[in-house]
């Protein structure tokens, strides 16, 4: 049947299985959204490009399907590059659509034209130029297929105005990939897996580092398996979180930078690592040469160039979590570990984080404080956090505590300010029956808060706490321990939070009492529309432990004392 | 230490940049790219060399592998191959000085391509040692202008990447690859 190079475009989608897309529109892609109404899938309109590219990847992240955006030439495909980095360092799979200036055009700095492809070049898996009508239905079954499959990533895909005007016969069946270079199914030689079985079977100290892979994959049950079989311990990555669930008593917590002492204890002390769809990231890490000194490695992971890239290991285990662990797990034999399961008890008995519900109520609003609240208040199966960058993500992670998978959205690698509130709005999108909390600082959300109004128009009902301490929180913590308090840039000027959700029409609070925290929370809950609760916690907060840049894992910076002595009941 | 890739790429636009590009963005230095048509016209190949350790090495290999248009990556360092170069080097041949380099010329088995009243241009192809032999003798006459393609490789042997090879000769050393390695 001939269709246009635009009625194409959104056919295609539809076969992928879309029925939404977060996008913005301009000149060169108007013939797309001119086809629009012809179609079933439901259009976002966004604020800012760079939101449509989180909202694709909060609806990927949250729900394990390809998100998608789409923009305009020039400035709206420049306007994604933040979001498709950010999807781009934590394997989040979603397909970018920018209308690019007619096929003569290209070359000539016509108005709105710009090298978007070229531009993208390092932050996309993949990405394509296309210029014809006819090239438009194979290049968009090979953008979902490379985006989803082996490691997901983000993959761009420019058109040009007369590709989507023009048209050509179009079959979705004969329009098959052609990909015959790309490998995405790779698997393990079985001698690798002797090696592995070897190495687990006569460690004494061994502990399961646990990353996003786990989730990607959708290996949870076969990780379950297999920390239960062995007694092995299992550490998690910040995106591993939820991965296993936090009550089980064989998951230590998140390790890193403000991960808990035990756990980074836990590491340094291991004689044997296995790394399970994890990438060995500074931040998980600490300074190489002092990391986990004694402990041979096994990584499992599913990106051949993550092998030996940070930290050597001793086997590596090429392919998809899942089927590799469903492959090991018959030929793994239980073991008593109960001397190195004491031995961390008592890691933890030593150091572990006081509870944060035992700090005195002096008048002031912990951002902790916050956390544990709305986790108590509103734990459950199907509630989302979504958070954006800085202390209240870390304080979010330590503090919240996730039993299912997918139930925290947040920028790990790119470690993207403004992440938050977009990103939420594609979980919305993607999980309407999830209840969605968005934890965000004071100065990230003022990066994206235009998509306030994306929400509005949307209807969707999501929770916004604004962790506000009226500093670059994160940044000023850095300040702090490593630039002798030298502020320089960090204090900010904030609007009244409260006023600008007013603006939109959206129900607000602000709350600066610890009691005021959970009835705020409830009275939000039971709300059928969005909320922005500002709470004004204590501005110079501190999130411990804290490994700092390039110190070993286990030198780690401690709450001072005066709070621990309050808050201990030793 | 440097390594040799041959790396089998689809014969689209912009592949060239997506290979060059993974180089720079994680930081190794290419030493020589040449990129040119195969057997098959939507297949083009590139002889890559690269200052890398073992592991480096690995990690280049898996990166071009992760490139959706990279189709077969072979390092073949430490694997005998053919290695070739070619240079043209146009060198300054006053009368007196003529067949004194002619004659360096015919030792290396290089050609004379252009001759003019003051200058010569010799063609040499070979291994990187050889024309770096060649040019080191006749840099004391003035070489005015040199360019040189930058390696091809190829594996000796019926060993095909492609498994397209039908011949099953085996490997025979040709006088020229005695001396592009002797000398």
């Amino acid at each position: 049947m001939i269709k246009t190079g635009a009625q194409i475009l959104w056919e295609c989608l539809e076969h992928e299985g879309v029925t939404h897309v977060f996008g913005y529109p301009g000149g060169a892609i108007l013939p797309a959204y001119d086809a629009l109404k012809h179609s079933k899938i439901h259009h976002v309109l966004v604020r800012h490009e760079q939101g449509a590219t989180h909202m694709a990847d909060g609806y990927a992240r949250a729900s394990g399907q390809t998100g998608v955006a789409v923009a305009t030439s020039g400035p709206g495909a420049t306007n994604m590059v933040t979001g498709i980095a950010t999807a781009m360092l934590d394997s989040s799979p979603i397909v970018c659509i920018t209308g690019q200036v007619g096929s003569k055009l290209i070359g000539s700095d016509a108005f709105q034209e710009t090298d978007i492809t070229g531009i993208t070049l390092p932050i996309t898996k993949h990405n394509y130029l296309v210029t014809r009508a006819d090239e438009l239905a194979r290049t968009m079954r090979e953008a979902f297929y490379v985006a989803r499959s082996g490691r997901p990533g983000p993959v761009l895909v420019d058109i040009t105005k007369d590709a989507q005007q023009s048209s050509c016969e179009f079959d979705w069946e004969a329009a098959k990939p052609q990909l015959p270079g790309y490998r995405p199914d790779l698997s393990p030689a079985p001698k690798e897996y002797e090696k592995a079985l070897e190495l687990i079977h006569s460690s004494k100290r061994p502990v399961i580092l646990l990353g996003h892979g786990a989730i990607v994959s959708g290996a949870m049950r076969e990780v379950r398996d297999l920390a239960e079989r062995t007694g092995i311990p299992v550490a998690l990555t910040l995106l591993g979180l939820g991965a296993l669930p936090a009550s089980h008593p064989l998951n230590l917590g998140m390790m890193g930078m403000h991960g808990e002492a035990w756990v980074n204890h836990t590491i340094q002390e291991a004689d044997l690592l296995i790394a399970l769809g994890m990438r060995f990231d500074d931040r998980v890490t600490g300074n190489l040469k002092t990391y986990a000194p004694n402990a041979k490695k096994i990584h499992v992971e599913i990106d051949p160039a993550e092998i030996n890239k940070n930290v050597k290991v001793d086997v590596a285990l090429v392919g998809d979590l899942r089927e590799v662990l469903h492959a090991m797990l018959p030929k793994i034999e239980s073991l008593d570990r109960s001397d190195w399961l004491d031995f961390i008890d008592r890691l933890k008995g030593d150091s572990a984080v006081r509870d944060i519900q035992n700090l005195p109520d002096s008048g002031h609003l912990y951002a902790a404080h916050v956390i544990n609240d709305l986790w108590r208040e509103a734990r459950g199966s199907n509630t989302v956090v979504v958070t954006d960058v800085g202390q209240h993500q870390m304080w979010e992670a330590q503090y919240y505590k996730h039993e299912e998978p997918r139930s925290l959205i947040t920028s790990g690698g790119l470690g993207t300010m403004g992440f938050a509130l977009p990103a939420a709005i594609g979980v919305k999108v993607a999980r309407p029956e999830a209840e969605v909390w968005v934890v965000v600082g004071d100065g990230g959300f003022q990066m994206t808060m235009c998509e306030l109004a994306t929400i509005v128009q949307e209807n969707l009902k999501i929770n916004i706490a604004i962790i506000n301490n009226g500093f670059l929180g994160m940044v000023r913590q850095w300040q702090e321990f490593f630039y002798d308090r030298n502020y320089q840039a960090t204090p900010l000027l904030n609007p009244d939070f409260a006023k600008v959700a007013e603006a939109y029409g959206i129900r607000n609070a602000t709350v600066t009492q610890r009691s005021q925290v959970v009835p705020t929370v409830q009275a939000a809950r039971q709300h059928d529309g969005a909320v922005l609760i500002n709470f004004h916690v204590e501005q110079e907060d501190t999130v411990y432990p804290m490994v700092a840049a390039g110190a070993a894992l286990h030198e780690m910076i401690r709450r001072p004392s005066p709070i621990v002595e309050t808050a201990a009941d030793e | 230490m440097m390594n040799t890739f041959v790396v089998y790429v689809e014969n689209k636009p912009g592949v060239l940049t997506r290979v060059a590009s993974l180089f720079r963005r994680r930081a190794f230095n290419i030493d020589s790219l040449t990129v040119g048509r195969t057997e098959k016209p939507e297949v083009s190949r590139m002889t890559i060399t690269v200052d890398a350790d073992h592991d480096q090495a690995r990690r280049i290999e898996a990166n071009l592998y992760k490139l959706v248009n990279v189709l077969l990556v072979e390092n073949i360092t430490t694997e005998p191959a053919i290695v070739r170069d070619l240079a043209m080097i146009k060198v300054a041949a006053t009368h007196e000085a003529r067949s004194h380099v002619l004659e360096l010329a015919s030792v290396f088995r290089a050609r004379v391509v252009d001759v003019a009243p003051e200058s010569l241009i010799i063609e040499i192809t070979g291994g990187e040692d050889k024309i770096d032999g060649l040019l080191e003798v006749l840099r004391p006459y003035g070489v005015l202008e040199m360019v040189r393609t930058g390696i091809v490789a190829m594996r000796r042997g019926n060993k095909s990447s492609l498994a397209l090879s039908s011949s099953e000769e085996p490997a025979q050393a040709t006088a020229e690859d005695d001396l592009s390695q002797s000398v």
